[in-house]
């Protein structure tokens, strides 16, 4: 919604294809197709799409510039420019100390702000269930890159360190029954109380929708910055726009 | 004892493998290698190829190598280059009318296209894309040029 939002705000149209199920992929028609033909109705394309590397092959047979809005479990980019915006107007980005809290085995979100931030010097704790860790392919990638990378059962450990509290959606498909899930959700939640120790200048963020994650009381507190974050959506995603249709 | 030719075009007796007339003769690939090399190189038990393979061969420089022979066929620059994924010593001779004409190398390519299947069941290239499967070539193993997935090792399972 926020690129629709974005386009709005430019002056320009959307036109939305609405999910794979409800589009003429549902038919049987392939990706590379409806690609070629959205071609030449758009002067851009936002693809958000089930399959790991489908923004790539829609660049592969676009005319026209494609943005990826997240792809399966693999990147969500402009969610990262989003975010990296959003700790910048609390702090510098350099050096910082930065928790990935969640799923950050299928969390798309949470790899492409670990890429980024490794240009940045920032130091990762990953706080994540067993079997939602981060890719090892894409922990080794970031630590022959210099970064710090630390692992961690839970957050009250590190709370003290922390600059910023990224927190992912722990989705419960990915348990094998509900107390399951509600037994890990609920040791990664994020209160009041687990925020009392923290750095004054420390902030939330959440790619949102949240859950469990967040308890709402969080919501009034100083380092809640989620709906910041969210609303920043808009201008950054308008940068993007216009930057790849100049 | 009937005398052959070495792959190297040099006398010998006692060898298993007959020489070639016209073709290709695959040589100094690691020992257990060959089966992997003709799967890599596309040849079934239903293609038409005439080969011949041999394994664990004594070598004065590898200890043991295997050695596979095809005939009427000379292998393509982007077919040798794909053995180097699994065996970058081997080298390759060409052979014309029983002689050596050309004697080369395998080096590892930038870029393997349709040679393996993307392991991730999530990735888009698995799907009825009208697409080949695309992996650059990196220190690490193979990595999908669409999902970022690595194959860093046992690459011919993943053989198309």
């Amino acid at each position: 919604m926020s690129f629709e939002a974005a386009i709005a705000r430019l002056g320009g149209t959307s036109l939305s294809v609405g999910s794979v199920e409800a589009c003429s992929m549902a038919k049987g028609e392939t990706l590379a197709d409806t690609i070629r033909v959205v071609s030449g109705y758009a002067d851009a394309i936002v693809i958000r799409h089930p399959k790991e590397g489908a923004a790539r092959l829609a660049a592969q047979f676009a005319t026209v510039p494609v943005i990826n809005a997240g792809d399966g479990a693999g990147q969500h980019p402009s969610q990262t420019l989003l975010d990296l915006y959003t700790i910048r107007q609390s702090m510098k980005l350099d050096g910082i100390n930065v928790a990935l809290v969640g799923d950050l085995r299928y969390g798309r979100t949470a790899h492409s702000l670990a890429s980024a931030l490794s240009l940045y010097g920032a130091r990762l704790h990953l706080v994540s269930p067993k079997g939602l860790e981060l890719p090892a392919s894409l922990k080794s990638e970031l630590v022959e890159k210099g970064m710090t990378i630390s692992d961690h059962d839970s957050l009250q450990e590190i709370i003290p360190e922390l600059d910023v509290i990224y927190v992912t959606r722990i989705q419960r498909e990915r348990f094998p029954d509900s107390a399951s899930y509600f037994n890990v959700a609920s040791s990664y939640r994020i209160t009041p109380e687990l925020l009392g120790s923290a750095r004054k200048h420390a902030i939330v963020l959440h790619p949102l929708p949240r859950v469990d994650e967040i308890d709402p009381r969080v919501d009034v507190l100083p380092h809640a910055k989620y709906f910041d974050q969210s609303r920043n959506g808009v201008p950054v995603r308008m940068a993007m726009l216009q930057q790849v249709m100049q | 004892m009937k005398r052959t030719e070495t792959t190297e075009g040099q006398e010998n007796e006692g060898l298993m493998i007959k020489r070639i007339q016209n073709g290709t003769v695959i040589d100094h690939i690691a020992a257990g290698e060959a089966l992997n090399v003709v799967k890599i190189l596309g040849i079934t038990g239903t293609t038409s190829e005439t080969l011949s393979i041999a394994t664990n061969v004594p070598s004065k420089q590898m200890e043991k190598k295997d050695i596979v022979k095809l005939n009427n066929r000379e292998l393509s620059k982007e077919e040798v280059d794909r053995i180097a994924l699994i065996s970058p010593h081997a080298t390759i001779n060409i052979i014309r009318n029983y002689k050596v004409c050309e004697k080369k190398g395998v080096e590892i390519p930038d870029l393997v296209e349709g040679l393996v299947k993307c392991p991730n069941p999530g990735c888009i290239t698995n799907t009825n894309e009208p697409i080949v499967s695309r992996f650059y070539v990196t220190e690490k193993g193979l990595r999908c040029a669409y999902c970022d997935w690595v194959i860093g090792h046992d690459i011919t399972t993943y053989i198309i």
